[in-house]
């Protein structure tokens, strides 16, 4: 599937389109990036894999200007790098299609394409001229989008081809897509593909930024692979199979010999029935069990539907179909304080937007969710708030041990044993914990996965959702998601690459 | 490779949408035009009540009593456009040329202080106008402040500093170049009219066809992406709030020069009615929609139905109830009609 034939020579070739050299960017206490190096060759497609948190982003927006490295260089077809304030010299050397598209919703997909270009400076703008300049642009591209439809009107994938034209009109030949795929389907990712292939036949270099390595395979010629923000290998695609590639981005595992889980339950009712689960663009037709006592992992990597799956078991998101049981009891979905009151504790998956209140303290965070147990008819008794809350600081080891602190001075692994606390504080029949220990630190970490390991001593059904390897060796069972679906699973004991791949959307077998 | 691939790409991805495509554009154009048929209707309506109506003095009339109003509804509009707001219009609108009378006035009954000659009365508000413009945008721009709340305190400040110069009195007698603006005529309407026709006309001009004019959208419409493409949107809301508030003070003007007079309320309250008109015109409060011709029809509108109310005999005390009532039925129904979430 590679195309050995526009890969380009190492040596004695043209200069690369774009080198960083020795980069490093740290940000307070993180090493973003650490002594790193990139080569991109012109007319190639370049694949620049890593799980979060590899760096990725970082070197991303260096390329892009957005920041400046601390140390190292950067240089484009070997003349050194633009200053930051520069924009017009660092929009025609590297261009990027972010995630976040930014296009302006309520304007033309013309008046887009040509932003801030509409006209000379003060001089009346022509529409019809600019129209046809728009039309021609991207017909030169063989993209068929109608110019005067406004940019809210399209799907994403035309929003993606008409920032792609855009950067090529400022004369920009290097491009870089983050992660273009994620928010695609099959049918759109093959046309994306195609266009890509089409660009590069006629001299466009592109950096291709993807979770799904099977895609890099299929598009790139060279692939490097960062990890803990080092550069870990740059090899031509064809030479690496696919677990050379996933051994690269996790790492060698030192051996983990001691189990942490808890011993599993005996054959019971399932605490937690999710089937049939579908949401339009995230899942579709997930299906699982959960026992008392048992902990599962739902693992799966960027646009999996992972989230979408466990915002429905806690009523967060409504699904178009499927139904959750609870217990033998099947629940009206869509409605957080009805699934808290069937008996579900969470941790939301990003606890800043909605794992606590920020100016509320320690003990009224804690406690939020459960103001029956605080007193009768809307009244809150302090004293018992205080009580509940030294519960939850002794459990989980919250530093500083006092219910009275604003919830806000504390760090992030603190802040998110306090949503943990705020989760079990109600006893909750089913557990859902989602990225429970993003941006933990380790000793946090342990807290927090200990806190679940005894909420299903005590009978709970835990359900992890994540695609941290160290969180789903607490999990008996895993359950892996791809693209919406669950595509596999494993028990017992598991082989952290083969788990890695399946998230990936790798086969092993053939690699 | 290349013509296969235009094949392909020509199929899926427009294909469902090409149907949809023409309709949808004809929409976005007649949202301009929403309130045209209200506006006949309106005047119908009117003409039935009192024949008087149709006249050309009682329309001159409507016309030369919302010229200042209108011109503080351009103001806003260009600030809402970006996404921002300005409350405090209504009280520079005021004291710019309250400040000027006081100024120029001579003391005695007029409550001047006699400083400066007249003739310096409307560069005097003109500078005053754009001096509170420029204060908001160092505040809202560069310290990052709430443009709400902070102008809703400029709001109340400015109308207390008017307030206290005056010792709440009427500043009258204005004369000359105070009073032009507000009572002379060019051939048969109001010169305050034609200043406004103007000053709409340049508006949307730039606002559809001049680069500056279109990344108030941009800026209104997504702020990185207009930063992206280069646009200084900082330095542009700024320029924005300036000529916003400088636009305030020469309604103030239009509105003394109407009255012969600065009272130490002159446009107290009128923001209500300024944000009512810009949003029923189609004037997103999010930023980025809608356009000044929506705006001036909005604000037509509001002064037909006041016009029609008055020659119905409908009490004074009623106006502001009957007001109120009109724009939230105007809301409900462009909603209805619309049947999207716009604003």
């Amino acid at each position: 599937m590679t195309d050995s034939a526009t890969a380009p020579e190492t040596t004695g070739g043209p200069p690369p389109v774009v080198e960083a050299r020795g980069v490093s960017k740290r940000f307070g206490a993180t090493l973003a990036l650490d002594d790193v190096s990139l080569s991109v060759d012109p007319g190639e497609v370049h694949g620049l894999v890593g799980r979060n948190g590899a760096g990725k982003s970082t070197l991303v927006s260096i390329l892009t200007g957005l920041q400046s490295p601390d140390s190292g260089r950067v240089t484009f077809s070997n003349r050194p790098a633009p200053s930051l304030s520069d924009r017009a010299a660092w929009r025609s050397a590297a261009a990027c299609v972010y995630q976040q598209l930014s296009i302006v919703p309520a304007l033309s997909v013309a008046e887009n394409l040509f932003l801030n270009r509409q006209a000379d400076n003060a001089r009346p703008v022509n529409w019809t001229k600019l129209r046809r300049k728009a039309r021609e642009l991207l017909e030169g591209w063989s993209l068929d989008i109608d110019v005067r439809r406004p940019a809210h009107e399209l799907t994403v994938e035309q929003r993606q081809m008409v920032e792609i034209a855009r950067s090529l009109s400022t004369g920009a030949r290097f491009i870089i897509l983050d992660e273009p795929t994620a928010r695609l389907d099959a049918a759109a990712i093959a046309r994306l593909f195609g266009r890509i292939r089409l660009l590069q036949s006629r001299g466009v270099t592109f950096l291709f930024i993807s979770h799904y390595l099977h895609e890099i395979f299929e598009l790139c010629q060279r692939v490097t692979v960062y990890r803990d923000a080092r550069q870990i290998l740059t090899a031509p695609v064809a030479g690496i199979s696919h677990a050379d590639l996933v051994a690269a981005m996790t790492g060698e595992k030192a051996a983990e010999p001691v189990d942490l889980r808890p011993a599993a339950p005996s054959a019971s009712r399932p605490i937690l029935e999710v089937a049939g689960v579908t949401v339009a663009g995230a899942c579709t037709g997930v299906t699982f069990q959960i026992s008392p006592g048992e902990i599962v992992g739902l693992a799966g990597g960027g646009g999996s539907g992972k989230f979408a799956v466990a915002d429905v078991v806690v009523g967060l998101l409504s699904p178009d179909s499927g139904k959750v049981t609870i217990a033998g009891k099947r629940q009206k979905l869509g409605s957080v304080p009805r699934a808290l009151k069937a008996g579900v504790g969470f941790v939301p998956q990003d606890r800043h937007r909605e794992g606590f209140v920020p100016g509320l303290t320690i003990g009224e965070n804690v406690t939020m969710t459960v103001p029956h147990r605080l007193g009768r008819y809307g009244f809150l008794s302090p004293r018992k708030r205080s009580a509940l809350a030294w519960k939850s600081i002794e459990q989980l080891d919250v530093v500083p041990r006092n219910p009275a602190q604003p919830t806000d001075d504390l760090s992030g692994g603190n802040q998110q044993k306090v949503v943990m606390g705020r989760a079990l504080a109600d006893d909750p029949r089913v557990l859902v914990m989602m990225s429970p220990t993003a941006g933990v630190d380790v000793k946090s970490k342990l807290s927090l996965m200990n806190a679940s390991v005894d909420a299903a001593r005590r009978g709970a059904g835990v359900l992890v959702v994540t695609d941290d390897l160290d969180d789903l060796r607490y999990c008996q069972r895993v359950l892996i998601m791809f693209r919406g679906t669950v595509v596999g699973a494993v028990q017992g004991s598991w082989d952290d690459q083969a788990l890695v791949a399946a998230m990936e959307g790798v086969e092993l077998g053939h690699g | 490779m290349a013509s296969a691939l235009t094949a392909q790409s020509g199929s899926a991805p427009t294909g469902d949408a090409a149907s949809a495509r023409r309709p949808k554009i004809a929409l976005a154009r007649l949202r301009d035009l929403a309130l045209i048929p209200p506006i006949i209707i309106i005047t119908i309506i009117g003409y039935f009540v009192d024949s008087n109506f149709l006249t050309r003095a009682s329309m001159t009339d409507v016309l030369g009593s919302m010229a200042p109003i209108a011109m503080l509804v351009l103001a806003e509009s260009l600030v809402l456009l970006t996404g921002k707001m300005d409350l405090s219009l209504e009280s520079t609108f005021g004291l710019a040329p309250g400040i000027a009378a006081w100024l120029t006035l001579p003391k005695g009954i007029e409550h001047g202080t006699d400083l400066v000659p007249g003739a310096w009365a409307v560069p005097i508000a003109l500078v005053i106008g754009a001096l509170i413009g420029a204060v908001n945008g160092l505040l809202i721009v560069r310290l990052g402040l709430n443009a709400f709340i902070l102008t809703l305190g400029g709001l109340i400040a400015l109308r207390g500093l008017l307030t206290g110069v005056s010792h709440g009195q009427t500043f009258f007698g204005l004369t000359g170049s105070q009073m032009y603006l507000g009572s002379a005529t060019w051939l048969g309407l109001p010169t305050s009219v034609w200043v406004v026709l103007i000053a709409f006309g340049f508006g949307m001009f730039a606002l559809s066809r001049l680069r500056a004019g279109r990344s108030l959208y941009a800026i209104g419409g997504n702020v990185d992406a207009a930063r992206a493409a280069g646009i200084h949107a900082d330095r542009t809301v700024w320029i924005v709030l300036i000529l916003a508030s400088t636009l305030a003070a020469l309604a103030g003007i239009m509105q003394s020069g109407h009255l012969a007079s600065v009272t130490s309320n002159q446009g107290s309250g009128a923001i209500f009615q300024v944000f009512a008109a810009a949003v029923i015109g189609g004037i997103s409060l999010n930023g980025g929609k809608g356009s000044l011709f929506g705006a001036f029809t909005g604000v037509l509108l509001l002064f037909l139905i006041q016009k029609v109310l008055t020659f119905a005999g409908v009490s004074g005390q009623w106006f502001d109830f009957l007001n109120g009532l009109v724009i939230v039925v105007v809301l409900i129904v462009q909603r209805v009609v619309t049947g999207r979430k716009d604003d």
